[in-house]
């Protein structure tokens, strides 16, 4: 099971922003990031809060225009937010199948729910779902669109530790098996590190930090790599106690 | 589990023993103003006994009169209230979706809504005449202004980062409308239906002092030239049973429509 990195024949970026600057006012949220994401790249970007990430997710989504350089996404892009953001109105399924009107739309949303082990659900209302059938449902929604890439804004973060961990098991295979490129922000380390092909660090509107990994996955924690981003995200941290241990022996 | 079993049993004798309690005292005070009216101490010029009262129904049922009139009287309040829901329900959505619809008819709306419609009365006889068209004009404009109030509210309070998702799942403005901003806003346009289903009602009576040839207006006025009190409690009766009726109704299209909300889920 070796994931598909883009290296070192790197193909044709699918995304890729070139001195790309938002504004707020006076208020200059992202100065000059240049971002190139290939395709199927899992790319994890960390940021503190403040540092631009939803900005840079807005514009990647199409929420949102720069204020300034060249911004290229594909159409072909779906996005699966913090909060599920599923319509309390409609059953499971047809949130699945929001937008697409086809004939075949039923069946279609049961064989993405079952991908993300949710078809029991299918007529469900939403808010009758637990916080992680609700982020399953919202993958499903992605997925069922065949994105080229899939943009992932702290998808995790609201969900207790356990169920994370099931869902970083699921977000993998589903990429395995769907192969679009991945945008995942998010503020968790070990998230970013277990996850992503490259990890990117945002911060005051740039990327201060860039690392490959190509470990195969389920990954081994890295301590120095990780007190390497922790330090790029301003969070100085004592040597682990392991090292000490080690090096006394 | 036994012990909250007995628990739960003893609640439920509580609110029957109590639940029963409540009809007593209506009974009781029925049964004084019969004995009251049977010993000459209500004279039926003032009040009819309630035995008249039922009898009187239900000559007014056998007959016809009393069907009849009341579905005139619910064809005038049904029309206005449709006119009153859709002009209502226009107006906000306009308002609600662009900036320049707020700008056009938030306003002018705001402000006359603080004028009492009853007051309106003689304007609209000046303009309508004293035929059906008045009537159905004051229901219609009493009903515009809850209908628009709570459904331009209900759209503007449409959680936006729904919004947001479906744009950024390529929904056009169109569909955004249909399958996010409306079923949104519906629970806030049913609560303004609701008033104004009340609404209705309350002006129906007022309005049907105008010059009424039927209707349910028409026999509390001649009842009231024949000093027939049996008569006006009966219309009383049917007034209040279609208050009832209009909540009821719409509580109906609630638990339909809502299905979704939790609270009605758990319920």
């Amino acid at each position: 099971m070796t994931a598909p990195i883009p290296f070192p024949t790197r193909p044709q970026p699918i995304v890729s922003l070139r001195n790309f600057t938002r504004r707020f006012g006076t208020n200059t949220v992202i100065d000059g990031l240049d971002l190139e994401i290939a395709e199927g790249e899992f790319v994890a970007l960390l940021g503190r809060s403040g540092s631009g990430k939803t900005t840079l997710l807005r514009t990647l989504a199409g929420l949102d225009g720069p204020s300034g350089g060249e911004v290229r996404v594909p159409e072909s892009r779906a996005v699966v937010f913090q909060d599920a953001r599923l319509l309390p109105w409609k059953p499971v399924w047809q949130n699945v199948m929001l937008g697409l009107g086809r004939r075949d739309a039923r069946a279609r949303a049961e064989v993405a729910l079952a991908e993300v082990g949710l078809d029991h659900r299918a007529d469900a209302w939403p808010l009758t779902l637990s916080g992680g059938e609700a982020q399953r449902a919202a993958l499903a929604r992605a997925l069922v669109r065949e994105p080229k890439i899939l943009l992932l804004d702290e998808p995790f973060a609201a969900l207790d530790a356990l169920t994370r961990i099931q869902m970083h098991d699921l977000v993998l295979g589903l990429w395995r098996r769907h192969t679009p490129a991945v945008l995942l922000i998010t503020h968790d380390i070990d998230e970013a590190i277990a996850l992503a092909d490259r990890v990117l660090v945002l911060d005051g509107g740039r990327i201060v930090a860039e690392e490959r990994i190509v470990q195969d996955r389920p990954r081994n924690p890295d301590a120095v790599l990780r007190r390497r981003l922790l330090t790029c995200l301003g969070v100085v941290s004592p040597e682990p106690q392991q090292n000490w241990a080690e090096a006394a022996e | 589990m036994a012990r909250t079993g007995a628990i739960a049993r003893r609640q439920k004798l509580l609110t029957i023993r109590f639940g029963g309690a409540r009809w007593v005292s209506p009974l009781v005070l029925l049964l004084l103003w019969e004995a009251g009216s049977h010993s000459g101490l209500i004279p039926a010029r003032t009040l009819a006994a309630p035995s008249a009262v039922l009898a009187t129904m239900w000559g007014m049922i056998a007959s016809g009169e009393l069907g009849h009139n009341v579905l005139v009287s619910l064809g005038r309040a049904g029309l206005g209230l449709a006119i009153g829901t859709l002009i209502g329900g226009a107006l906000a959505i306009l308002a609600g979706l662009s900036k320049r619809g707020e700008v056009a008819i938030d306003s002018p709306v705001q402000m006359l809504r603080t004028l009492p419609t009853l007051a309106l009365t003689p304007l609209f006889i000046v303009w309508f005449g004293i035929g059906e068209t008045p009537k159905i004009v004051l229901i219609a404009v009493a009903t515009t202004f809850p209908v628009y109030l709570n459904l331009y509210n209900g759209i503007r309070s449409v959680d936006s980062r729904l919004i947001e998702a479906a744009r950024a799942f390529g929904l056009s403005r169109a569909a955004i409308i249909r399958h996010v901003v409306l079923p949104g806003a519906l629970p806030a346009l049913l609560v303004g239906l609701r008033y104004a289903l009340s609404i209705s009602v309350l002006i129906l009576v007022v309005a049907e002092q105008i010059n009424a040839s039927s209707g349910l207006g028409y026999l509390i006025n001649n009842a009231r030239d024949f000093m027939r009190t049996d008569i006006i409690v009966v219309c009383l009766m049917v007034y209040a049973a279609l208050g009832l009726g209009a909540d009821a109704a719409v509580r109906l299209i609630e638990r339909r429509s809502l299905a979704w909300r939790p609270t009605i889920l758990e319920a």
